[in-house]
Parts: C-alpha cells; structure tokens; sequence
C-alpha cells in the first residue's frame, strides 16, 4: 500500500533530498510529535496511574480498568446505547443514501439540484446542527404531541439523534454511492436486461456488486461517526435524562474530574474506545485489501 | 415512454423530499425573526405582523456574545491551519515517499495509524501539553492542528505522490534545481487537485470542530470559535435562552458555510470522494 509500487530512486537525488530533511519533514514531524505522539503514550501510560495532575502519576496497574468495567462508571450503560444508535443509524443512513443515490443517477430533471440541497447539511457542524434540530423536535413536534421534551427520556433522545445524524449524512453518503455508480458501465444492465433480467433483478445481481466497493467504504464512515458521535449528542441531549443518553465519547469528557480518581478512570475509557475504534478500522483495512485482490 | 413518464414522477417526489430535507433551515430563518414567544409556541409559523421583528434578534445576538469576534478567530484558526498544513504536510510526503527509507516507511505508518485514532485518546495530555507550549491563542492552534491532522493529509497526497513519474523530478534536479525549487515549481504544481481536495476537507474539519479548540484555547482571553460560542451562548444562559437571539446566531453560523458552498460546490464534492478512504 505505502509507495511499495513506486521503485527506490536513484541514489543521486536520495542523497540531495536527505540533506534536506530539516525543511521537509521538521517541521511536520515536530508538531506531529506535539500533537499526536506525545500525548498519546503518555496517555496510554496515564490509564495505568492515578493522577490528580498529569505531572505527578503514580502507577496502579489495571485498577482504571478494573473501575471502568464496574459499577461505578457510566461504561456498560453508554456502550449498549452507542452501539445500538450505531447500528441503527448505518443501517438507515445507507438504505436512504443509496435509494436517494439510485434516483439521482436516472438523468431526471432537477438532479443537480436534488444532489446539492441533499449534500448541504453535510456542511454544518455538529453543534449548530444539534440545535437547529433541538428546536424544531422540542417545540415542533414532541411538546405539541406529548407536552414533553427531549429530556424526558433517553428514546426521545435516542430517536432524536438518529433522526440529526442521518440528515446530515445522508447527503455524504449519497455523494459516494452517485460516483460508485457513475462507474458501472451501462452495457451490463443493458445485457441482463435483454437476458430478461427484471429491475429488481438487475439491481441485486449487477448494480449491487458493482458499487460493492462504495457501500463497504459508506458503511465504514458512517459507523465510525455514529460510534464517535459527540458535538451533536452535547447540543442535541447533553446527556439528559440524568447520563441516559450519553454516548461513549461525552461519557469519557464527563467521567473525568468527577473525583480525583476518575481522572485515570476516563483516559482508560479513552484507551478502550479507541481500541474499539482500532478494530474498526483493521477491519475496513483487511475488506479493502481483499477486494483489492479479487479484482 | 414509461421511463419518461416515470422520471417525471420522480422529479416531482424529489421537489417534496428535498423541500422537507431542507424545511428545518427555512424554519430556522424564519424562526430568526420571530419574537420568542411566537418560537416557542409556533415553531413552524410564519412571522406575523405581531411577531416579526425585524433585525432585533442579530443585533442582540451578536452583542450577547460578539459574534464577530469569533468570525475573526474562526477564520484565523481555520486559515492558518489549512495552510499550515499543506504546505508542511505535502513536503513531508514527497519527502518520505522520495527518501523511502526505513525511517521513512516507519514515520509514514505512524502518520496512517494516527488515523485511526479518536480524539478522546489524546484529550486530556493534548490541551496539556498545548498549554504548556503556550500554544493556545488562535494564531498559535494551528500547531495543533497540524500535528493532530497530520495523519489524512500525509496519507493522501502520498497517495498521489506515488503516482508521479519520479524521471520529471530527476530531470529537474539535472537541470541544477535544488530539492526546494524542484518541490515547488514541479511536484506542487502536478498536484494541485489533492492540495484543493485535502483543504476543502481539513477546512470542513477545522471551521466546525468543537472540542479540541474548547480545550486548547485559552477562554479567558475571549479566544471563542464560533462552535465555542455558540455552545457557550447556551451554557452560560444556564436554562434561560434567548431564543429570539438565539435562531439569530444560528443562522448567522450557517451563513459562512453556504456561501463557501455556493462558491466551490464541484471541489467540496470531489475533496469529499477522494477523502472517503478515511475511517
């Protein structure tokens, strides 16, 4: 994957460019190391202490862990509803995506517009489209069907969240589904048309393997963004009921600071979602690689 | 003939879809010019002659938090860290892609894996370390950004880095161009479509990103991002929001985003098809 394709170069220009390396790569790998090595290893080391500051750890082992997994943290609780909001947004997020994504590539009139309005929202960030869509759930439809609010209880919240993640995705997704199946040539449809091949047909046995790719790479984004969710769940519900819609992110932020000890508590948390996340993403590495190879 | 006649039908059906998808944005329009008690009790009316009143709910909006302000932090966080990092990060990968050593291979798969990592991992030691650089003014975020960033913007241009003909670059450098003016009259120019692509997405990134500015700029100075005061507009309210002021300062985030989609439509959405690899 990595430059494993492009030959080494000549020995001449390797030399000229190593000599180089301090306007090059420097700068880059100083703030690299400022903003990502460092604090990660150190905060890898720090789920294994106990820390009031980050300047004077003392080493506890697995006991962060230990707390994370027990009762006294919000963990259990946020996982089950982060992991259920995931599955229900990719699933929605994708069928909608790839039926509006199927629509747009008929040449109907209008479809640039369609596309672009569709897209928009994909633009605003997840705080001011948090409470956008507060406002219009709170006092459009939940206060005037059930005199309630978002915070009466965590399905309102759940169903809430789903509905302001897939209004800004949907459109994103859309975008990879319409250039996936911009790619697949007319003449086979065409072909299984003739063959007999009804439209049901042709969309299961030629369209869908065609944009194989595209829905691997659709299901992939939309399941680490539902999984890392966080600007839309602090405006949207904040967590509210009590931590009832807490996802596992805003549980990290909330859970630290809480007691002295929970600072070590949380970036254990962290440690643990982000090797939810890792996997996540070894997965979308070894699905690219395969197909890769089969074609 | 039938598909014709369907396709008219489908226009139609998507003249309603999309007027619904994009009714909770007229609503906020409208809202923003509505008194509060006539957002609060009738969200989806139009303003009326009783409840419409004009700009009254900008101008409070943006004197409660000095809206304007933020523009100006957004735009220079936003700014200079774009910049920042394409013309660091696209060196970097031409350097390594180019060197190719050991060294090189093991920093670049650093780089990718750093992709991999959310936010929260470095949450609490970034801002830490950020503070301790001093690094935590709006002119000095983008640092940050640029470390904490790096991962995408070294994958893809080595990406397309990979796809240059290297002979270009060797006859440049026989022709006496030293490394430097080779990088930037030959290489930079070639790539010129990753650079728009891997801005539009750090950009799209960075103008909306909520939590790492809230923890690494220093607030008390007033150092707020839109996002930040938007939040803050809430929080500091404690339960009591001005609603009228509020809508107001809503519409006037969205503002900026719609004009820099207005303006560079086709390169948002071919940066968003190259970018997708990302997980």
């Amino acid at each position: 994957m990595v430059g494993g394709k492009s030959t080494p170069p000549p020995t001449d220009m390797n030399r000229t460019l190593k000599r180089w390396f301090p306007l090059f790569l420097l700068p880059t790998l100083i703030a690299f190391l400022i903003g990502f090595v460092v604090p990660f290893f150190v905060g890898l080391y720090l789920s294994f202490c106990e820390f009031a500051t980050i300047e004077n750890p003392t080493f506890v082992g697995f006991a962060n862990y230990l707390r994370v997994f027990t009762a006294d943290s919000n963990f259990w609780y946020s996982f089950g509803f982060t992991a259920l909001f995931t599955l229900v947004s990719v699933v929605l997020i994708n069928l909608c995506a790839f039926a509006v994504a199927l629509a747009l590539t008929r040449g109907i009139r209008g479809t640039n517009l369609f596309r672009t309005l569709f897209f928009m929202p994909n633009l605003i960030g997840g705080i001011v489209l948090g409470y956008i869509w507060k406002m219009i759930l709170n006092y459009g439809v939940l206060i005037p069907l059930f005199g309630k609010d978002l915070s009466y209880n965590s399905t309102f919240g759940f169903w809430g969240l789903v509905v302001v993640l897939a209004w800004q995705q949907i459109g994103y997704m859309m975008i990879i589904y319409i250039s996936g199946l911009q790619s697949v040539p007319e003449e086979l449809s065409e072909a299984a048309k003739i063959d007999g091949a009804g439209r049901w047909q042709i969309l299961r046995h030629v369209t869908v393997p065609m944009v194989m790719p595209s829905i691997t790479i659709c299901i992939f984004l939309t399941l680490t963004n539902s999984f890392k969710l966080y600007d839309q769940n602090l405006a949207l519900t904040d967590g509210k009921p009590g931590r009832m819609t807490e996802m596992l992110a805003m549980a990290i932020r909330n859970t630290y600071g809480v007691t002295p000890k929970s600072h070590g508590t949380a970036q254990a948390m962290a440690v643990i979602f982000f090797l939810i996340v890792a996997v996540i993403a070894l997965f979308q590495l070894r699905s690219t690689h395969k197909r890769e190879v089969q074609q | 003939m039938i598909e014709k006649k369907q396709n008219r039908w489908l226009t139609v059906l998507f003249s309603v879809i999309c007027a619904v998808y994009i009714y909770p944005l007229v609503v906020l329009l409208f809202n923003s010019f509505k008194e509060k008690e006539a957002i609060t009790g009738q969200v989806f009316g139009l303003p009326t002659a009783q409840s419409f009143v004009g700009f009254e709910n900008y101008l409070r909006g943006i004197r409660s938090i000095d809206f304007f302000n933020s523009v100006g932090y957004s735009l220079v966080v936003t700014v200079g860290s774009v910049a920042l990092i394409l013309v660091c990060t696209s060196m970097c990968a031409w350097y390594l892609n180019r060197v190719g050593s050991r060294w090189c291979k093991g920093i670049y798969y650093l780089f990718v894996f750093s992709m991999a990592v959310p936010f929260q991992m470095v949450m609490f030691t970034l801002p830490y370390l950020a503070d301790r650089l001093g690094f935590t003014s709006p002119w000095t975020i983008p640092l940050v950004y640029l470390g904490f960033g790096a991962g995408l913007a070294v994958f893809m241009f080595t990406g397309f880095v990979k796809s240059i003909p290297i002979s270009i670059e060797e006859a440049a450098m026989i022709d006496g161009c030293n490394p430097l003016s080779t990088f930037f009259r030959v290489v930079l120019p070639i790539m010129k479509p990753t650079y728009i692509s891997v801005a539009i997405l750090q950009t799209m990134w960075i103008w909306n990103d909520y939590l790492l500015p809230t923890l690494v700029l220093d607030k008390t100075k007033g150092y707020y991002t839109i996002p930040m005061a938007i939040q803050s507009a809430v929080t500091d309210s404690y339960g009591t929001v001005d609603y009228g002021a509020f809508m107001a300062l809503l519409v006037l985030a969205i503002i900026p985003i719609v004009v820099f989609y207005a303006l560079a439509q086709k390169q948002i959405i071919r940066g968003v098809i190259s970018g997708a690899v990302k997980g």
